[in-house]
């Protein structure tokens, strides 16, 4: 086919069914979106109790995790990296927490024989500072010492996990009950407690998510994330500040880590070194059934707590189905490739439609 | 070298023959013939645009003709493409390279015609053999085993060259194969090329630099938008020939110079230098002022160090030196962002590596450098961004469908008014642009000169790079020549073209001295 055929087709194409293009647009705008209604849809009809409140508040639960590890991730992705150290710095940041609780700080190696001890919120400060601290490393070996994000956070993923086994030998931390004199029995609060009917964990997950949301698109500091993913160099050159924008997103993504360790130990009201191993898998999964962009530049927080959603809902519903784990696997791993089918196809269309409406 | 140029002796071994090529909107090739002399140098020159590359592409089989026809040795022929050219022995090597650092020498000569046994193995020994005497024919002591990337740019030109050789062209076409080379590398060429000249090869040598074409030419054709304008042995032809022949006298609609006063000096920098990584000095103790309301012009050829001189003023170089001055005041701060708030704004020269955001909005393209502009607190005003937005589109007149369609959606042209529309919401007190017509069409480009000329009436002091003549000519106020990171030449509006010229090729007079 000669290209003026092909130039003639196309336009044929976009000109017979302008209105079906951008209606089948919207469709694939809104797909995260869609794909949730469906799924939640299927196990509706498909699953007995899935519409139960208490079902429901399990599920939020499980997503709440899920969904605030991908948030940091989103940030971290869409400038133009990938962090994987996450997992691992859940379970750090789950034996701190632990080892705050049960032990304080001892100051023996001081010579004095006293330990610090610490109320809720103090426990919960350390052990953000911690995640963001990670965090910061992963930032200063990306951005000072130049190593690719990936290495530098797979190198982050081993130390940290390592550090969380040698804080206990490899033994779990049990009975986090805490201690009333020391205002620390509060702890179990973060993970079991309940405000206005939600559990403690989705209100955190919301309140993340609005501010990352209003971070993302309503500051500078948004744009510039957007910007160093989408051309490193012509960032620069417009003035933005691309390491400070790179120390800052993985140091988010540390944070966010830092939470879902507390809420795991809080919940279990035990920590375990082993918390949070694949996290940042399923995390980088939201993400990109979200609408993000491996390759940088481009995503959305309300896609990717959308697609949080859809792996919770899905990965519950099949359990509750009786669907065998090894199948369960499968069809989450066939769900990302499709969604990033469709991402192609989107974007191939809506480049051809922006083109057609220039030409007009 | 050309003393007595004997026309019997050049049989013509290629011909074109009414050749036109049209590209949508433009026409890149009048009615050209073009004769290519066997055993000679057929030189061919012509401002960036005038259709040069276009000739070659279209002898090299990368593209087609519209129009006329091509004789190869009398008969008429139409190359497909690039291999069934270098089936008939034309080989072209590129002004950009075309080579793999990850590869070695002699893997890189022998890229897509590799030396096989059973069209499976590669006989990594041949080719190892064969890599080594052509690096002994063009005299480099080079390791065919060494990582191509581990060469200096001049050594990874000179592999280049012995990938065309490789396949023993009959036709060499050279694409300004001196831009990157040293003094010493040159000689090196210029003695290969009389070599391959008595062998019988007709060799077409493209180049800025006219007085190398001056010297090692046999034959010379200049063209201008796509005519042949002269067409003539060497003998007998001067710098001031070639530059009438290139420029002609009509001038192109250029807006012309608007009186306005000038103002203060605005900006000076005093003795900047760039190691470079080839040893001795990019950019070389370079001193410049600009006043406010004027358009220096800052000609010179590809490597000449202007690009750098922009990228060291924009702190795009941590190790360089020197001196800037902001009306008076010195200029400390290190980062980008810092010269920016001081007034100092970059229009670089590579649109799409540099000065875009591709996959970004129209809207948030602009508004990128001045962001703070609306912001309270941490709060980014989408309204006021968007409305300042607007703003920029309709006073740079971007013709767009939407501020939210992605950047990429535009046309050069309407890319760079949207890069310059960035720039001076910064509201700049100086803007430096770096080839501000590259890869624009000549309606986009008059727009884009007659913004620069407003802008400069308000007040704006502009420091504008070019490699284009006539360019340079027509827009500047004062204009400045560099040649080897040096400033070699300082001209008032109106100067003489060939003088200008001269100044940017400062190795003439000892060449014409030989």
């Amino acid at each position: 086919m000669s290209s003026t055929e092909a130039a003639g087709n196309v336009k044929t194409v976009i000109g017979g069914s302008k209105s079906r293009t951008s209606a089948l647009l919207m469709l694939l705008h809104m797909r995260t979106f869609v794909a949730l209604i469906l799924v939640f849809v299927f196990f509706a009809i498909a699953a007995p109790n899935f519409l139960s409140a208490g079902n429901m508040l399990i599920i939020s639960k499980h997503v709440a995790l899920n969904a605030l590890l991908a948030i940091g991730m989103t940030f971290v992705i869409i400038a133009g990296g990938i962090d994987l150290s996450v997992g691992s710095i859940v379970g750090l940041c789950a034996m701190v927490a632990g080892y705050l609780v049960l032990y304080g700080i001892d100051l023996g190696f001081l010579g004095v024989a006293y330990s610090l001890q610490f109320n809720t919120i103090e426990i919960c400060l350390i052990v953000l500072v911690v995640g963001i601290f990670i965090g910061s490393i992963n930032g200063f070996l990306i951005t000072k010492l130049n190593v690719a994000p990936f290495i530098a956070t797979l190198g982050t993923l081993y130390v940290a996990r390592g550090a969380a086994l040698l804080f206990s030998e490899g033994r779990t931390f049990p009975n986090l009950a805490g201690n009333p004199e020391y205002g620390s029995d509060t702890f179990r609060v973060i993970g079991s407690g309940t405000f206005f009917g939600l559990p403690v964990s989705v209100w955190i997950m919301v309140v993340v998510a609005l501010i990352a949301a209003y971070l993302a698109t309503r500051t500078p500091l948004g744009r510039h994330i957007y910007a160093v993913g989408g051309n490193e160099r012509g960032a620069a050159l417009s003035g933005v500040r691309v390491d400070r924008v790179k120390m800052l997103v993985y140091m988010f993504s540390g944070l966010c880590a830092a939470l879902v360790g507390l809420i795991i130990s809080s919940q279990l009201q035990a920590s375990h070194p082993a918390t949070g191993e694949t996290f940042e898998l399923n995390a980088i999964a939201a993400a990109v059934l979200g609408g993000t962009s491996m390759s940088g530049g481009r995503g959305r927080i309300g896609g990717t707590i959308v697609g949080a959603f859809v792996i919770g809902i899905l990965a519950d519903g099949l359990i509750m189905m009786g669907v065998s784990s090894f199948w369960q696997t499968v069809i989450k791993g066939l769900v990302i490739i499709a969604a990033v089918v469709v991402d192609q196809v989107q974007q191939k269309l809506q480049a051809r439609v922006v083109l057609q409406q220039n030409a007009d | 070298m050309s003393d007595t140029v004997d026309a019997d002796a050049h049989p013509i071994g290629l011909k074109i023959r009414n050749g036109s090529k049209i590209y949508p909107g433009t026409q890149a090739l009048k009615n050209v013939d073009f004769d290519l002399r066997m055993g000679a140098v057929n030189v061919l020159v012509g401002e960036n645009g005038a259709g040069k590359s276009t000739l070659m592409k279209v002898i090299a089989g990368v593209e087609q003709l519209n129009g006329g026809t091509i004789e190869l040795d009398g008969q008429e022929i139409v190359f497909a493409d690039k291999s069934e050219a270098a089936r008939h022995g034309v080989g072209i090597v590129f002004q950009e390279l075309n080579l793999f650092p990850n590869l070695t020498v002699a893997e890189n000569i022998f890229v897509g015609h590799e030396k096989t046994r059973g069209g499976i193995h590669i006989d990594r020994a041949a080719q190892t053999t064969a890599a080594r005497a052509l690096m002994k024919r063009l005299e480099q002591n080079i390791d065919p085993g060494t990582p191509l990337g581990n060469l200096r740019i001049g050594q990874q030109q000179i592999v280049e060259i012995a990938k065309a050789l490789a396949e023993n062209a009959r036709i060499l076409i050279l694409d300004e194969p001196t831009s990157a080379l040293s003094a010493a590398e040159v000689e090196v060429l210029f003695r290969v090329i009389k070599d391959l000249k008595q062998q019988g090869v007709g060799i077409v040598y493209i180049s800025h630099r006219l007085e190398e074409l001056i010297r090692i030419g046999d034959y010379i054709t200049v063209l201008r938008d796509g005519a042949i304008t002269g067409s003539r042995s060497m003998q007998g032809v001067d710098i001031p020939w070639i530059v009438a022949n290139m420029i002609g006298s009509a001038s192109k609609e250029f807006p012309k110079t608007v009186a306005h006063d000038l103002g203060q000096e605005v900006f000076r920098v005093e003795e900047i230098c760039l190691p470079s990584p080839a040893g001795g000095y990019a950019v070389d103790h370079m001193s410049l002022a600009v006043r406010e309301g004027e358009i220096v012009g800052l000609y010179g050829l590809m490597g000449a160090g202007r690009s750098e001189l922009l990228e060291c003023i924009m702190a795009q170089h941590p190790n360089s030196s020197g001196r800037m001055f902001i009306s008076g005041q010195a200029v400390r701060e290190k980062s980008v962002a810092g010269r920016i708030r001081r007034g100092l704004a970059l229009i670089p020269e590579d649109r799409k590596r540099d000065g875009l955001i591709q996959i970004m909005s129209i809207r948030e393209n602009l508004t990128m450098s001045s962001l703070l502009d609306f912001t309270r607190g941490f709060h980014l005003s989408l309204k006021a961004e968007a409305a300042k937005a607007a703003e920029f589109v309709k006073r740079m007149a971007i013709k767009i469908a939407s501020l939210e369609h992605p950047v990429s959606s535009l046309s050069g042209g309407n890319q760079q008014k949207v890069v310059i529309g960035k720039a001076l919401m910064t509201k700049p007190k100086i803007l430096l642009m770096d080839e501000p017509s590259r890869g624009i069409d000549i309606g986009a480009k008059a727009e884009i000169f007659r913004t620069m000329r407003h802008l400069a009436a308000d007040g704006l002091g502009i420091l504008f790079v070019t490699s284009d003549l006539e360019e340079v000519l027509a827009l500047s106020d004062r204009i400045l020549v560099m040649a080897n990171g040096r400033l070699t030449g300082q001209f008032p509006a109106g100067a003489n073209a060939a003088d200008v010229v001269s100044a940017a090729t400062p190795n003439l007079n000892r060449i014409e001295a030989q």
